[in-house]
């Protein structure tokens, strides 16, 4: 048998082919079938933390992680419906109340993948009593700040850190509620002696918790992008701009 | 080590008894009611009395009845002694010359002890756990010198399978389909791990399993290496546990001194090594993937699955994790035959299984009872009931991932569907009772907060969906919630069972859900009525608040 041959399978109802070792989520894409994802990032691996892209598969009880679960012949595939959209709007208010997310005073006001999630499902105000945690500011480092306030844990900064960059500088600290980014063993971040101020962390944060020295409200665009051409062209010696 | 050796050691331990033997209990549970002490006043007394050549002390494991504590048994009188104090040692060493004594004496014939079926604690309370000699001589290590020279990996997947065993840890998983996936699971390498993180609230079997009969867990480990195919085990032991932790790495030296683990085992080609790996106080770690990512020395977080350890496991090499007390069934299951083991229990749920009794109940201990037995002849013939002969409200089983079964039920058989039926789990096996003076909606707080504690913090509905959970509760228990509150925190059950990354969050919702399903007039007797969308009206006493509801 050819080791990597093609699957068929069934995503929204229409049929779908994709490589052997694809995700849904990654069939989905190819397809031009959009799945929400927050903590998913293309050029380090899969978490499956966030449960946004959770789709329906048939024959299978519990709800999977798009991004995590590899695809199968004859698969069918649901990515939306009623309960999926309550779900993943709750989600999104769940993470609204947890930290302190005023997009109105954000570096990332416009940018943002949080916003932007929650416009798209339609997430106009929070049912649940806020958090309003008393996180504090990372401003020790020369070029970038971290404001834990606006973290959502999707640990993007952290798996780039170790798996990009390869300094192993960012890490979760604590556990449930009381989880935080770190630098190196739990030290200001201008202190650390790992990071080599590449900026890949800043560039992968989703929210505005992670930023550029210097920008103001809605100044913090990104181009995540530019991290999976790095991967690319390590992994593949593609070097596609 | 041939099967000589095996015997000569057991022969060697028979013959060295003494006339008279005192077994005194040096499990946790006695030990912090100064049993260590107890046991050097017995030793002293039998030397004080010139009785060195009649009678032995003997230290064991856990004689059951935790809540009378320190216990002395003596045999062959088959007497046991409550509450020994070190006072009492001379009188009790004298009573076995035939004096009169006035420690106090306790019941054997009670239906805590007659009910009992011993598969797992057979040797618990009987055997020296600090001595493999003392497990030789109960027939320890027959069953893997049975397996090693006499049956194939398949015959013991295939007995494994037959006996109809199911994980005792929680989910009650096939034991045998998840040794068949592993064994068939072609890779160069491959694990066994024992899970000894138990961490449910009032559960303390696995602990008295490992304190009293480490090496049961031992030959189950190498049993099940040989038919997976594996020549490492790892036992993941919580650090809370320091005796337990103490005693496994007494028994895995001694089985390494006499060749019963290691290199060509019984003269065979099968290695098998045994490791610990101590645990750091996280609940989340008794999740398979988190406990595997915390023995690789990651952080012990869980990841989705599949693919499933036996497919992906430790290394991602395939891995067989199962329960310790699930493994400490293996070698009674190949020494008495798989249809032995079958022919006990339900059509379903075969075997027994080992109850942790706790809460508001006369008899607190460890219970082994046949899968089948009802919750009424548990709570009320063996534990005796909740104590000052009140009425029993509730019986919870499963820790935070279960629920609790209400009294009008307690005539339900105790297994693994019919505790599914009611809204709860096995679990592991910790049960506690609760009587009238129990608040449900407060018990259905507590498990939310220890849930909310030990989330891992990785996935969103868990680490945020239970803190909100924890305030809804929190808010109702405090008579500020109002039937939206309500609602939301039914909503909220739902939405973190069905989407949480692991167990801990898909199950945290189970004690609300289950408390509301049989008592949800307590919380609704909370609520406070909603004044259309205004500000709720001030809190009164509760039951002028619920008249005017009506």
């Amino acid at each position: 048998m050819n080791p990597m041959a093609a699957k068929t399978l069934i995503i929204d109802g229409t049929q779908v082919s994709a490589e052997e070792n694809a995700t849904i989520l990654e069939a989905a894409t190819d397809a031009g079938i959009k799945i929400p994802t927050l903590c998913h990032l293309g050029g380090v691996y899969d978490v499956g933390a966030c449960r946004l892209c959770l789709v329906e598969v048939t024959g299978v009880k519990k709800l999977l992680s798009a991004c995590t679960t590899r695809i199968a012949e004859g698969m069918e595939v649901r990515t939306s419906s009623e309960v999926l959209s309550k779900y993943r709007r709750m989600t999104l208010e769940l993470l609204f109340a947890e930290r302190n997310h005023v997009c109105s005073v954000c570096v990332s006001n416009g940018h943002c993948e949080l916003q932007a999630l929650a416009w798209q499902h339609g997430m106009d105000h929070v049912r649940y009593d806020y958090n309003f945690p008393n996180w504090g500011v990372d401003a020790t480092h020369p070029l970038f700040g971290l404001d834990h306030n606006r973290c959502i844990l999707c640990t993007r900064c952290v798996r780039v850190c170790w798996h990009i960059e390869g300094a192993g500088t960012k890490n979760v600290a604590g556990r449930g509620a009381k989880s935080t980014i770190i630098d190196d063993l739990h030290q200001p971040w201008g202190d650390s002696d790992t990071c080599t101020s590449c900026g890949k962390c800043v560039v992968a944060c989703p929210t505005g918790a992670l930023f550029d020295k210097g920008s103001t409200v809605g100044e913090m665009s990104r181009d995540a992008s530019i991290l999976e051409y790095i991967v690319n062209a390590r992994e593949k010696k593609q070097w596609i701009v | 080590m041939i099967i000589d050796d095996l015997i000569e050691i057991a022969e060697k331990e028979r013959a060295s008894h003494k006339k008279t033997v005192i077994r005194c209990c040096m499990a946790a549970g006695c030990m912090s009611s100064n049993s260590e002490a107890v046991k050097g006043g017995l030793e002293k007394a039998v030397k004080d009395a010139g009785l060195g050549d009649q009678v032995e002390v003997r230290g064991v494991g856990c004689m059951r009845l935790c809540c009378e504590g320190p216990l002395v048994g003596v045999d062959p009188a088959g007497v046991l002694y409550e509450n020994v104090t070190p006072e009492d040692a001379p009188s009790l060493v004298a009573s076995t010359q035939g004096a009169e004594t006035a420690v106090k004496r306790g019941d054997p014939g009670h239906a805590f002890f007659k009910k009992q079926h011993s598969i797992v604690l057979a040797n618990s309370g009987q055997i020296d756990p600090e001595r493999i000699e003392s497990y030789v001589e109960a027939e320890g290590y027959r069953a893997l010198h049975a397996v090693l020279r006499e049956m194939t990996p398949k015959d013991v997947v295939d007995a494994v399978i037959k006996s109809g065993l199911r994980g005792r840890g929680g989910a009650g998983y096939p034991s045998g389909l998840k040794w068949a996936t592993v064994a068939k699971t072609p890779a160069a390498q491959k694990y066994v791990v024992c899970n000894a993180d138990e961490g449910d609230p009032g559960a303390f079997m696995d602990r008295s399993v490992l304190e009293s009969d480490p090496h049961s867990v031992l030959e189950g480990m190498a049993i099940a290496g040989y038919a997976v195919g594996a020549n490492q085990g790892f036992i993941y032991v919580r650090a809370e546990y320091p005796l337990a932790i103490k005693r496994l790495q007494v028994a895995i030296k001694q089985a390494r001194q006499i060749g019963l683990l290691g290199s060509g085992i019984f003269e065979s080609p099968f290695n098998f090594t045994v490791d610990l790996r101590i645990g750091a106080g996280a609940y989340v770690c008794g999740e398979e993937t988190a406990l595997m990512a915390s023995i690789e020395g990651k952080r012990g977080t869980p990841r989705p699955r599949p693919p499933f350890p036996a497919e992906s496991g430790l290394w991602s090499c395939p891995t067989l994790i199962n329960n310790v007390e699930t493994l400490a069934n293996i070698a009674p299951i190949i020494r008495n035959g798989a249809e032995w083991f079958a022919g006990i229990g339900t059509a379903k749920s075969k075997g027994t299984k080992v109850f942790a009794l706790a809460g508001k109940i006369a008899n607190t201990g460890l219970i082994e009872v046949p899968m089948g037995t009802t919750l009424r002849q548990i709570v009320e013939e063996m534990g005796g009931g909740a104590p000052g002969g009140a009425k029993i409200k509730a019986v919870q089983t499963g820790g935070p991932s279960g629920g609790c079964i209400p009294a009008q039920e307690l005539d339900s058989p105790v297994d693994y569907e019919s505790l599914t039926r009611l809204g709860s789990i096995m679990g592991s096996g910790g049960m506690i009772v609760m009587d009238e003076s129990t608040k449900m909606p407060e018990v259905a707080r507590y498990f939310m907060e220890f849930c909310m504690d030990e989330s891992c913090g990785k996935c969103i509905p868990c680490r945020a969906g239970t803190v909100q959970m924890h305030r809804l509760l929190d808010k109702i228990v405090k008579r500020e919630a109002t039937p939206g509150d309500l609602a939301k925190l039914e909503d909220l059950c739902d939405m973190v069972a069905k989407t949480s990354l692991c167990g801990l969050g898909q199950n945290a919702p189970n004690p609300v859900v289950s408390t509301l399903r049989f008592f949800r007039n307590e919380y609704v007797e909370l609520l406070r009525p909603e004044i259309n969308g205004g500000p709720a009206a001030p809190a009164g006493p509760a039951r002028s608040n619920n008249e005017e509801a009506k």
